[in-house]
């Protein structure tokens, strides 16, 4: 397996996708390539990153949503 | 949003319940959504193909990836971090913009986000994984710096 290969199939790797075989092919390629294992690890920081910068319910609401929406979700929220 | 219910208000005739209900609102709000990005022309999108990973014929990197201080996904919780992460997604190509957003933040599943955009769960996949990547690009100079 090539460096090219391995991040081509990486989401199905990572999503847990691959059979057992293909998995396993994935492991002994991590264990001797540094710079994919790199890759892997940044790929899934990426990943958590994105999804971070939206969960917080304390950010502010963009100025053009009108205040009633914003209650009206707040509200529906709470039921 | 309240174009996006206008145009689900306006288009309710045409439900003809051939998807869920809920899948239906989401491709009414992403074609809004769409359509007030392409209106404002004013967001500077990348070219996909720039922010994939390069190799060499023989499939080696052309630039090895390093790793990212441990504190990056923590680091997120800034607020300084969170605008440099939106601001990153932000640049993302609409195609993959869009799918990245259903799929991560709305939690959508690969199917709704395939019936919603009307493409197939194959090219969501393919569109996800690629706009993963194209983040990790975008993130990598800022993430990378903080090892040094």
């Amino acid at each position: 397996m090539t460096c090219s290969e391995f991040t081509e199939f990486l989401d199905a790797f990572v999503d847990g996708d691959l059979s057992p075989a293909e998995a396993a092919e994935f492991e002994r390629h991590l264990e001797a390539c540094k710079h994919c294992v790199a890759y892997l690890d940044t790929y899934r920081k990426a990943m958590a990153a994105g999804k971070k910068v939206f969960d917080d319910p304390c950010d502010d609401v963009p100025p053009d949503v009108p205040e009633d929406l914003v209650q009206a979700i707040l509200a529906s929220r709470k039921r | 949003m309240q174009d996006a219910f206008l145009s689900a208000f306006k288009a309710l005739p045409s439900f003809e319940g051939g998807c869920c209900l809920g899948t239906w609102l989401y491709r009414i709000a992403t074609n809004a959504a769409l359509m007030k990005l392409r209106s404002k022309k004013r967001r500077k999108e990348c070219c996909i193909d720039d922010l994939l990973p390069r190799f060499s014929e023989d499939g080696h990197y052309l630039e090895p990836p390093a790793p990212w201080d441990d504190r990056a996904d923590v680091a997120a919780e800034r607020n300084e971090t969170r605008a440099f992460v939106r601001n990153a997604i932000d640049q993302l190509p609409d195609l993959y913009r869009t799918v990245l957003l259903l799929r991560d933040i709305a939690g959508m599943k690969t199917e709704e986000v395939a019936e919603t955009l009307g493409c197939t769960p194959n090219a969501v996949k393919i569109r996800l994984h690629r706009a993963h990547q194209a983040l990790r690009t975008l993130l990598d100079a800022r993430f990378r710096e903080r090892t040094t």
